[in-house]
């Protein structure tokens, strides 16, 4: 699927992630944020550039390993991304939704 | 179902079992609710309250009589050391897939935001004090209580 982001036109899959990061950019984030009705703070770039990192690192992202990374806690971490954190702060971050349980 | 397609809103999760398999079990739904933006509460009832009690909650084993899935038979389950055995074996592979133990678990749910509730029954009958309970559990309430919280569309009610 494509999808026209900050006047982009991006591939994403059908739940709206990004499937290529290299499309991302700062913008496209913003966009994405605003779709889910968040405004951005220095705060919530900082754990964006932090969940980049793991993807690239290929880690595989959960709540529990967010809460001990040391960059955000839990409880922070929900009120940042408020309704399904781990979803939709690695939409924003345009990398792909992580399969987790915990 | 209406016309929100009868999504889910809330998980009143009851939790009546301390072996760990079933507080494990209601800990992973509760906490997968709160990761979908579904609001999760968590009732501990009978023996379920022992997964918030101080000193029990890090002693919870694994049953291993009783238990078909675990594959031996019910002699051997009722050795003196199985159940320990199980519940070392079971946390080892707990732990390879990024599964807490119980202690940080409760942590996690609570700065999840999964309200915690103890059975007022339960509690008077096993002679609980307040101080003996997780920080995490706001309060002790009656089965009514739990219904009353349980009203409203898109609420589910599970029982483990």
């Amino acid at each position: 699927m494509e999808k026209t982001i900050a006047g982009k036109t991006i591939a994403v899959n059908e739940e709206g992630y990004l499937t290529d990061f290299s499309q991302w950019n700062e913008q496209v984030g913003e966009e994405l944020a605003k779709e889910a009705n968040i405004n951005l703070t220095p705060r919530h770039w900082e754990v964006l550039k932090y969940l980049q990192k793991e993807q690239q690192n290929q880690v595989a992202l959960s709540i529990r390993r967010v809460g001990k990374s040391g960059v955000v806690d839990i409880k922070e971490f929900y009120s940042l991304f408020p309704n399904a954190p781990l979803k939709t702060s690695t939409k924003i971050a345009g990398i792909p939704k992580p399969a987790s349980c915990i | 179902m209406n016309e929100d397609k009868g999504k889910i809103k809330k998980m009143m999760i009851i939790l009546s079992k301390a072996s760990l398999e079933n507080v494990y079990a209601a800990f992973v739904l509760a906490n997968g609710a709160r990761m979908e933006g579904i609001e999760a509460e968590l009732f501990f009832t009978f023996f379920g309250l022992e997964a918030v009690h101080k000193k029990k909650l890090e002693k919870l084993h694994v049953a291993t009589v009783g238990n078909p899935a675990m594959h031996m038979p019910t002699m051997i389950g009722g050795l003196p050391g199985m159940e320990a055995l199980a519940t070392t074996m079971m946390k080892k592979e707990m732990e390879k897939v990024d599964m807490p133990e119980v202690p940080e678990f409760l942590d996690i749910l609570y700065a999840s935001g999964v309200r915690m509730w103890a059975c007022k029954l339960a509690f008077d009958m096993f002679h609980y004090k307040e101080d003996d309970l997780y920080e995490g559990v706001e309060d002790i309430i009656t089965v009514g209580d739990f219904y009353k919280r349980s009203e409203g569309e898109g609420v589910h009610m599970l029982f483990i």
